[in-house]
């Protein structure tokens, strides 16, 4: 898929992430669209043996959302990609649907892990990325976490291992967008240096920015060529992107958009 | 049934199960087992040794091992993953529950070194919580085994079970009271091992023994005690409580355990449900445990058979 393609289907990614949020009255918007292009680039192009009629294929490519709370561009993207009808968005966080507010394994195709509480699912990434070195099998392993989350032990504990047992088949992605609930990350409790962490616990460390497709390519076939040791991208991004008023906002960590915001979010998308 | 009293034979549960993961290990290429730096005591050293490509040390990182755990079970593993109650149940609760039990993944949890019966560590090390934490999350299977036999036929069930076990093992040799010959396991169903008509001890763990020994002494005295042994808390056998309360009218949960939240909780919940009966728990009070051999703790803390006989005898 050419850039300009992965940057159309990115931007339907984004306006399901909108719509979904906004039909639900909560939810996840601005860490769901900072990273958006990263997760369109993952399905669309990156993971291998993936296939929307076969969700639980043996040899594919995995995916973790660590930062689970991000659900709804998991959602959006697999919509997109064919795992289930797009309208369902709609339904997200509703008694009745399938879609709940955090990734559920057993309940949405495609989704590789049940994720929410922060810092866990780094640990079951390492943990498939694990089992397929075990295996001899060829599938590679992808995990997205917060830049907040980071803030969790857990990931470290998880980071230790999988550099110490040389996981060159797992890709660790930081969505570094610098915003917490809280406020920046910087200001609550700084994880920064969070390149020199990763080089510390033995990873191959790819800075990339995460909204530009040329960037997160290279950063993905370099970690793809990375042997003996598993890479961690750190992806510059922007909470919110694609929503003027959302872009760099903390506010818009965890809260829908009005009716009236709804339509500006879609208008300005509809732009692009 | 045939129940061995003489206590000639002692094996530590943990034993039993490095043993019994050599056993499955060697039919099921898909089992692989965890530890957090303590494969010596857990005994999955007995694994490592024969199959050490399918053990993995995780180092002191509880709360990832459960992590990996379960990543491995999403393909196709068959994971026990191995550390103290204290900090299987304890500091990895939050992993345990929502990245094992939620998702209902194929991990069994095996929990050594519960209880008092830690013995010399003392208070930080004797988990006397895990089966009330572990029976609180839905779709958890928790098993408290009483001798090695036992123990034994509970890590195959819960290889065989598919979905999220619980496994609380000892540190303490206990004696073996099993036939194997004879003996069957099966999750959820109870076994009585005495029947009797005067009241009904339902114990678990190392104090299935400890209780036997005491209806013993009560039957010197014409008090005929029925004993049920509880092997599975979750699952708890229901029926098989509730018909003998019914039977005797009297009843006594004997655990090396809380009494808030295991045993007796679980007991006293069914039995207000099903058959009101009134219930004395024997176990460890509201406190902590503290350093000591494991026979004195068992001993100062009434747990012995000493201890649960001179209870019994106040209770009725």
């Amino acid at each position: 898929m050419d850039n300009k393609k992965l940057e159309l289907t990115a931007n339907e990614v984004r306006k399901g992430i909108v719509s979904a949020v906004h039909a639900a009255k909560a939810g996840h918007p601005g860490g769901s669209l900072s990273s958006a292009d990263i997760l369109t680039y993952l399905y669309f192009e990156e993971m291998k043996n993936i296939d929307p009629a076969d969700p639980k294929r043996p040899d594919r490519d995995r995916f973790v959302l660590s930062k689970g709370h991000a659900a709804p561009v998991l959602y959006s993207t697999l919509a997109e990609r064919g795992y289930f009808p797009k309208e369902d968005l709609l339904t997200l966080r509703r008694i009745d649907s399938y879609l709940q507010g955090h990734p559920d394994m057993e309940k949405v195709p495609g989704v590789d892990m049940s994720t929410g509480s922060l810092g866990q699912g780094f640990s079951t990434a390492v943990g498939m990325a694990l089992a397929g070195k075990m295996d001899g099998a060829d599938y590679r392993v992808y995990a997205v976490m917060g830049d907040g989350e980071i803030q969790e032990g857990q990931i470290w504990e998880a980071a230790m291992f999988a550099g110490s047992r040389k996981l060159d088949n797992l890709v660790a992605i930081v969505d570094n967008n610098g915003l917490q609930i809280d406020g920046k990350i910087s200001d609550v409790c700084d994880p920064n240096p969070i390149d020199k962490k990763f080089e510390a616990f033995n990873f191959h460390v790819i800075h990339a920015d995460a909204h530009d497709f040329d960037s997160i390519r290279k950063a993905f076939d370099e970690a793809r060529a990375t042997k003996g040791m598993p890479s961690a991208i750190i992806a510059k991004s922007v909470k919110g992107k694609g929503v003027s008023y959302m872009e760099n906002n903390a506010g818009w960590h965890g809260k829908a958009p009005s009716d009236e915001e709804y339509q500006q979010a879609m208008s300005e998308l509809e732009m692009k | 049934m045939k129940i061995d009293l003489s206590g000639n034979t002692k094996i530590a549960t943990r034993d039993s199960y490095g043993n019994a993961l050599v056993e499955i290990g060697k039919e099921h290429p898909e089992l692989v087992v965890l530890d957090a730096d303590l494969a010596g005591a857990t005994k999955t050293s007995t694994f490592k040794k024969a199959f050490p490509e399918r053990h993995i040390d995780c180092g002191i990182a509880e709360a990832d091992m459960m992590g990996i755990a379960a990543g491995l079970a999403t393909c196709g593993k068959v994971p026990f993953a191995s550390s103290f109650a204290m900090f299987a149940a304890g500091r990895a609760y939050e992993q345990v529950r929502n990245s094992i039990a939620h998702t209902g993944l194929n991990v069994k949890v095996a929990a050594t070194h519960a209880g008092i019966s830690v013995g010399e560590d003392g208070a930080t090390h004797q988990c006397v919580e895990d089966l009330a934490l572990m029976r609180v999350i839905p779709k958890m299977t928790v098993l408290s085994p009483a001798d090695d036999v036992e123990a034994r036929a509970a890590i195959w069930a819960a290889f065989r079970h598919d979905g999220p076990v619980y496994i609380r093992l000892g540190r303490l040799a206990v004696p073996v009271i099993y036939d194997e010959a004879e003996y069957k396991f099966e999750i959820g169903k109870g076994i009585v091992l005495r029947e009797g008509t005067d009241l009904t001890i339902i114990a678990t763990g190392l104090e299935v023994y400890e209780s036997l020994m005491a209806a013993e002494k009560l039957a010197e005295e014409g008090i005929s005690a029925e004993v049920i042994n509880i092997h599975t808390i979750k699952p708890l056998d229901e029926e098989l409580i509730a018909k003998s309360a019914a039977k005797t009218g009297k009843v006594v949960t004997v655990e090396e355990h809380s009494l808030i939240g295991g045993l007796y909780g679980a007991v006293c919940e069914s039995l207000a449900k099903n058959a009101p009966t009134k219930v004395l728990g024997i176990g460890v009070e509201d406190r902590y445990g503290k350093s000591g051999s494991a026979k004195a703790l068992i001993k100062e803390f009434g747990l012995d058979a000493e201890g649960i006989y001179n209870k019994i005898k106040a209770f009725i």
